[in-house]
């Protein structure tokens, strides 16, 4: 499999460490990868890169997880990538959110690398077959 | 005169007698008159005449002689007294005189026969003077007879009517009942003449057949007794009631009469049933006024008031019962009975006098009060007197009404009611306090409320909060841990590999104890949302047992399902429910060395209930125990050096989800006989 063919996964997280993590281990994994560390960051990346999918934080600086949702879904060009929405915050309702903003998934943190590669593996196999 | 000288001739004829002379008594004159004469010239009849009041006169005289009187020396033309007239009847001769008398006045000669005869005593000159005398009687009778039968009429007259004066009916009759004399009155009732009209004649004729059988039944029974008598009036046919008084009257000629008088006595019988009848009304009304006083009398009697009637001089007319106890004693009673009642009647008396002596007017009321005593126990009985004056239409008063109204009950009920009142305004004032101290705690409570609800709501998002802050490292912790381990860096040492194994253990549990803080956080925020589905708990044990295979295979313990028999088809939240079961058991599998556990599910029906017990043969819990595992952070060994690890949160998060869910958690243990925890939940959690 030639890099060029592996999928592209946007990572979009404020805490570095997670992000870098996340990015490492998905690489290590056999994925490209890119990184942005906001919403506004985000969605600029979403537009010029068109990721295969997009792990997005919801807890964000400046423009939240949420809202670069909503655009990205808003917008015909970047509507049909999933978003794997990730959030530290455990409390009922967060998910529900995630999904109204227009995620198609949701994982909790901490998620264990392994894990979300599972996730991540899963939705481009749902994405593919669609 | 003309029987006179025919009987003189008759004497000349038959006897021989030539001279004879009849002389006769004139009432009117007062004289011996000569009537007649045979073989006497006529004047000298005349000859004989003398007055009757010269008393000397022999002829005068042999009027008067009941024997004829023999004269012997003939007298004179009317000379010499005492010397019959001699010459008309002879010279010589002598004569006799006869006095003439009639039957009915034997004592009173009307006349003399003068016979010139030598013998004393011819029977036939006595019969001739015997027929004379009854001839003049007859002459003279009939002379009278006239004035007699004028005299009866005025009488007959006088007599009709006085008895037409009388207003009662006057009847006589015969034996028999006919009709021989009636007044007017008499005849109004009894006579009838052909004029009238039928009805007046029947009417009559009743009458007299009545009166007749009246008439028979009086003389037979009692003749002189006055009985009643009804009759019909003829005129009108009205009944007349009369009262007949009779009476026999005997006379010789008529034979036997009775005398009736009747008395209309019809208007006296009104009068009398009139007056009867009012005697009778008079009597109805006395005894009706009777019943009504007697009514009356049971009526005050009956009113538990004491009432008192007096006259307008203060005395007592009448009291019922209720005055009687307070106003009269009996003799008998002790002297400080006489002495209450004796008070009593002052208090009493002075009311009334004061009505009395105040001006007087028929709507007049006088209220007062009055201190009574009860005569047998001196109790005081203050009373409110009304008394009333009764007056006649006059104005005249007749008696005064008191009614005594006893107090004692409307003080008592005053006293109570007073007692009430106040009792009320406290009441009043201590709920008015109480309200008022219960709206500040009311108000201390809203704010505390408040408070609590903000402290909660802090300390939800600052767990909230601290939990994303504990996640966000912890997360590359363990995300580092797990990559270093699978080996991104490289191979590892044994002794690397086994420290990195460290890390992440005592990563993950600080992630549990986190978790179950956020559970806890979560429950009591009420942010733990029910998703209620129709699921079997017969297919949640077996995955509870998967999920826990790993610590089950490592303990070597015997875990055995023990399945309800029909399909226990729940409506709850299955991932909770699933939540505490994993708890349970994995409670059960660190707790117990040997032995075995066992997973139970039963339903029970009656109670709408399911049931998931795992029980199993560990330490065993003692039974003070029992509550205090159930607190958050709480084992039954609470020290640091404590020998089973875990956060202490399980239970108490168990616990909390099963009361979400509508049931509970049970325990039944011992130390050293093992436990069972059993969930208790509705069949239908929504119910």
């Amino acid at each position: 499999m030639s890099e060029q063919n592996q999928p592209l996964i946007l990572v979009v997280d404020d805490y570095q460490d997670a992000r870098e993590m996340y990015a490492e281990y998905l690489q290590f994994s056999g994925f490209r990868v890119a990184e942005a560390r906001n919403g506004n960051e985000a969605v600029e990346q979403a537009f010029a890169l068109k990721p295969d999918l997009i792990l997005m934080d919801l807890s964000l600086p400046g423009m939240d997880g949420w809202e670069a949702t909503r655009r990205l879904k808003a917008d015909e060009r970047t509507s049909q990538i999933p978003i794997v929405a990730l959030t530290g915050h455990a409390l009922a309702g967060a998910s529900e959110g995630a999904k109204k903003a227009g995620c198609d998934s949701f994982v909790t943190k901490p998620c264990l690398p392994d894990d979300l590669v599972i996730e991540v593996r899963r939705m481009l196999g749902a994405a593919r077959h669609v | 005169m003309r029987c006179a000288q025919a009987s003189l001739e008759w004497l000349g004829r038959w006897v021989g007698i030539r001279r004879s002379v009849c002389l006769v008594v004139n009432a009117e004159s007062s004289r011996l008159v000569g009537l007649a004469g045979h073989g006497v010239k006529s004047e000298d009849v005349e000859l004989f005449s003398c007055s009757m009041a010269d008393d000397s006169d022999p002829l005068v005289m042999a009027l008067s002689r009941p024997q004829p009187t023999s004269f012997r020396s003939a007298r004179g033309n009317g000379h010499a007294a005492g010397v019959p007239p001699v010459t008309p009847l002879g010279v010589t001769g002598p004569f006799v005189a006869y006095p003439v008398r009639g039957a009915r006045t034997p004592e009173q000669a009307h006349g003399l026969l003068l016979v010139r005869t030598g013998a004393d005593a011819h029977p036939d000159f006595a019969w001739l003077a015997s027929v004379l005398g009854h001839k003049m009687e007859q002459i003279r009778g009939r002379g009278s007879l006239a004035e007699e039968l004028r005299r009866l009429r005025r009488e007959r007259a006088l007599f009709y009517t006085i008895i037409n004066s009388v207003t009662d009916p006057i009847l006589l009759t015969d034996t028999e009942g006919r009709l021989i004399v009636a007044n007017a009155r008499a005849e109004r009732l009894f006579a009838s003449t052909e004029e009238d009209n039928e009805g007046r004649r029947r009417a009559v004729e009743l009458n007299n057949m009545l009166f007749s059988a009246a008439l028979s039944r009086s003389v037979v029974d009692a003749p002189a007794e006055a009985r009643e008598l009804l009759l019909v009036d003829p005129s009108d046919g009205s009944d007349l009631l009369f009262e007949v008084l009779s009476s026999t009257v005997e006379d010789p000629r008529e034979g036997t009469g009775i005398v009736s008088v009747l008395r209309n006595i019809t208007d006296l019988r009104r009068a009398t049933e009139q007056i009867e009848e009012n005697y009778q009304k008079v009597r109805v009304a006395e005894a009706a006024a009777r019943a009504e006083r007697d009514r009356l009398n049971l009526i005050i009697d009956s009113v538990a008031d004491p009432i008192i009637v007096t006259d307008p001089g203060g005395a007592t007319v009448l009291m019922n019962a209720p005055a009687e106890e307070l106003f009269t004693v009996a003799v008998e009673a002790p002297p400080s009975a006489q002495r209450y009642v004796q008070a009593n009647d002052a208090h009493f008396s002075s009311f009334i006098s004061g009505l009395l002596l105040g001006e007087s007017g028929p709507g007049e009321v006088r209220r007062g009060e009055i201190a009574l005593a009860n005569p047998n126990t001196g109790d005081p009985i203050p009373v409110e007197a009304i008394a009333g004056k009764v007056t006649t239409e006059t104005g005249e008063l007749t008696a005064v009404v008191t009614i005594l109204h006893d107090r004692r009950e409307a003080i008592d009920r005053a006293r109570l009611f007073d007692q009430l009142q106040v009792a009320s305004a406290e009441l009043q004032m201590r709920v008015q306090s109480a309200t008022a101290e219960l709206a500040t705690q009311n108000e201390l409570l809203r704010r505390q409320a408040i408070e609590l609800e903000q402290a909660s709501r802090l300390k939800s998002q600052f767990l909230a909060n601290m939990s994303h802050e504990f996640r966000t490292p912890l997360n590359a912790i363990l995300g580092y841990t797990h990559m270093l381990l699978q080996g991104v860096a490289g191979e590892l040492l044994p002794n690397v590999k086994r420290q990195l194994t460290r890390i992440d253990s005592n990563g993950r549990h600080l992630l549990t104890i986190i978790n179950e803080i956020l559970d806890i956080t979560r429950i009591e925020a009420g942010k733990m949302p029910m998703q209620i589905v129709e699921f079997d708990l017969n297919e949640l044990v077996p995955e509870v047992m998967a999920e826990l295979d790993p610590v089950i295979s490592r303990s070597k313990l015997s875990v055995r399902p023990r399945l309800a028999e029909h399909p226990p088809v729940v409506q709850s939240d299955r991932q909770k429910v699933k939540q505490i079961v994993v708890n349970l058991l994995s409670n059960a599998l660190k707790f117990t060395h040997q032995g075995s556990i066992e997973v139970a599910v039963a339903l029970n029906r009656a109670e709408r209930a399911a049931a998931i017990s795992v029980t199993d043969t560990g330490i065993g819990i003692a039974r003070e125990h029992h509550e205090r595992i159930f607190e958050d952070f709480r084992q039954v060994d609470d020290s640091p050096s404590r020998q089973y690890g875990g956060t202490g949160l399980g239970l108490a998060i168990c616990r909390r989800l099963a009361n979400a869910l509508g049931g509970r958690i049970t325990l039944r243990s011992e130390i050293g006989e093992g436990s069972t925890f059993t969930l208790m939940i509705p069949m239908d959690a929504l119910q």
